[in-house]
């Protein structure tokens, strides 16, 4: 469960191939600073995000999202505006893999990015398998994740896990 | 049930018999990977961790590539920070200023991959050293900094699709159009979670510096890896860089590929992907098509197209020719081993006669990070891997990635230019 589990979330729609380089772009990769990183989230594609995006929305996209530089800078920013989910009709490898470690919550569900439509409500408890559009009144059922990155997830990302002792 | 050469490679590395498509598998690292980008992340989750030594300093190499030269004062921050770990933590494989190159053409020259290796990179394009037979791909900095600290990375073995070649290129053809000919034939996701596994007489026939290429998109194709066999000028390329002994593996002859995909190398043509997606493809029939496509800029270099058989191409394209006026052709070597060789080969004499300009070792431009930067609305041919909006600079410009040979020719006519064609123009 993360916080905003159960709540009513906005959807914030993009389409497919949604890559790194347009999440953030690598003219302000020269910090480390989530802060001020997450200022530039999105900017190349919706230089709108930053002021519209709100504490739980949902991001729902298309194909191959997070596709291209490896950069966990995009995940992160993500995760510092405050999405709480994104969902899509697929991932990318590597953001899907950055995702999990560093406990940013997400979802392939083709037929839910499908239905949804920007400003849509959205209600989701990832650990009942359960993502449900409000605005269509659609349900959904999610495949929960393989054992190991439930492990990943419940100790907190991957670095966490590896900390105590999960890969020796 | 047969395993493909990337099943294998990460059987052998996860201590089993066997794998199966879909498990996940923790795999002992025979090197790991950084830039000045990725690295500072991973630094801090590093530390974070409560992480005190790296799992063998031997096996951790940090490149300042990509801001480097150092662009800016919070660039020049972050490379100390990277220079500074890699001090306490022993680290030899430290590259900066003369010792510098683009990661992924500097780590095979200096040795540092061989044939057997399970690599992974905080930067997508590790994916490279599949040429040399390495199982190698990209992750993020949270897998660098747990895998800098505990030898380990975990992995979803995946499938594979079959890749196999036949015939040889013509000239003026390259590397560079063939995986582009491949991303537009299966799409930016068309190998999304699995593995291209190059194959057939014609992958024989493609020289290392061409297999480089080829593996260093396969992830414009969403492939976790690209691979090649490794045959006798793969292990002559791995001896002469001084890398350790290589420990190959073939797959079984009963290994099951998603799909299989045949192509005849002799049918390849130069091949130009348009704004704003690797998969948008274009032969030259299309391109004359559309009128002529004018251009601002050339970029002939990075780590998929900086190697030294693509200067000489370039070169030879250049030679007795200038630049077209108002167009700005940069020629970046990827190592400075490329540069020193280039230079004694008279290549940069033929570019700055030419008119283009030649710079020190960077990924700079490739990634819109400094040294090359696009105006709104202006228009550059890249020997480069992703012309994504913004890519290359401002959000309006547009990158065409071609090979160093289309990218030398247009920038001869300056505009989207045949390299075949530039003797009848």
């Amino acid at each position: 469960m993360t916080e905003t589990d159960g709540q009513v979330a906005r959807v914030i729609r993009y389409g497919d191939n949604v890559d790194t380089d347009v999440i953030i772009p690598a003219r302000y990769l020269n910090t480390t600073d989530k802060r001020e990183l997450a200022r530039h989230c999105m900017e190349d594609l919706d230089p709108h995000f930053v002021s519209r995006v709100r504490l739980g929305d949902v991001i729902v996209a298309g194909r191959n999202f997070g596709c291209g530089s490896s950069r966990e800078h995009a995940p992160l920013v993500i995760k510092e505006s405050g999405i709480a989910l994104v969902v899509a009709t697929s991932f990318a490898r590597i953001f899907y893999r950055n995702a999990i470690n560093i406990g940013l919550p997400i979802v392939e569900c083709p037929k839910a990015a499908q239905d949804a439509s920007d400003g849509d409500e959205m209600r989701f408890d990832l650990a009942a398998g359960m993502l449900e559009n409000l605005s269509t009144g659609t349900r959904y059922s999610v495949e929960p994740f393989p054992p190991f990155v439930q492990d990943i997830i419940a100790a907190g990302g991957l670095a966490r896990l590896a900390q105590r002792g999960g890969l020796d | 049930m047969g395993m493909t050469r990337t099943q294998k490679l990460l059987a052998r590395a996860a201590g089993l018999a066997e794998v199966k498509p879909g498990q996940l598998v923790l795999a002992r690292l025979d090197r790991v990977l950084g830039n000045d980008i990725t690295a500072p992340v991973a630094i801090n989750e590093f530390r974070a961790m409560g992480a005190s030594e790296v799992f063998d300093p031997n096996k951790v190499s940090l490149v300042m590539d990509h801001f480097a030269p150092n662009k800016d004062i919070k660039a020049a921050t972050q490379c100390q920070l990277c220079r500074n770990f890699a001090t306490e933590m022993g680290i030899a494989g430290f590259y900066d200023g003369g010792e510098m190159g683009v990661e992924h053409a500097l780590l095979p020259e200096k040795g540092l991959v061989t044939a057997g290796d399970v690599i992974i990179g905080a930067d997508s394009h590790t994916c490279t050293y599949g040429a040399l037979g390495a199982f190698a791909t990209g992750v993020g900095s949270t897998d660098m900094a747990v895998g800098m600290a505990k030898g380990k990375a975990w992995f979803k073995v995946p499938e594979a699709i079959r890749v196999v070649l036949t015939g040889r290129l013509g000239p003026m053809v390259s590397g560079k159009d063939l995986i582009l000919t491949l991303i537009g034939m299966i799409g930016v996701d068309g190998a999304l979670y699995q593995s291209l596994e190059f194959c057939g007489e014609g992958a024989e026939s493609l020289s290392v510096s061409d297999r480089l290429c080829v593996c260093n998109m396969a992830i414009e194709a969403g492939a976790k890896n690209g691979i090649f066999p490794v045959d006798d000028l793969a292990r002559a390329f791995l001896a002469e860089a001084g890398a350790a002994p290589p420990r190959e593996v073939v797959p079984d002859p009963d290994a099951t590929y998603a799909r299989t995909i045949e192509l005849d190398l002799g049918a390849i043509a130069p091949t130009v992907a348009f704004p704003h997606l690797p998969e948008n493809t274009r032969n030259f029939d299309e391109i004359a098509a559309l009128g002529p496509v004018t251009i601002d800029q050339v970029v002939i270099g990075s780590c998929t197209n900086g190697r030294l058989e693509d200067l000489q191409v370039a070169a030879e394209v250049l030679r007795g020719r200038t630049v077209a006026k108002g167009v700005r052709a940069l020629v970046i070597p990827a190592t400075q081993k490329i540069y020193l060789d280039a230079m004694e080969q008279g290549l940069l004499r033929v570019f700055i006669e030419a008119g283009a300009l030649v710079s020190t070792p960077t990924c700079g431009p490739c990634l819109g990070g400094h040294m090359g930067i696009l105006a709104p609305g202006e228009r550059a041919v890249a020997t480069t891997n992703r012309n994504f909006v913004g890519r290359m600079g401002h959000p309006e410009s547009e990158v065409y990635l071609a090979s160093p040979a289309t990218a030398a020719a247009s920038a001869v006519t300056g505009r989207i230019t045949n390299p075949l064609d530039l003797e009848r123009l």
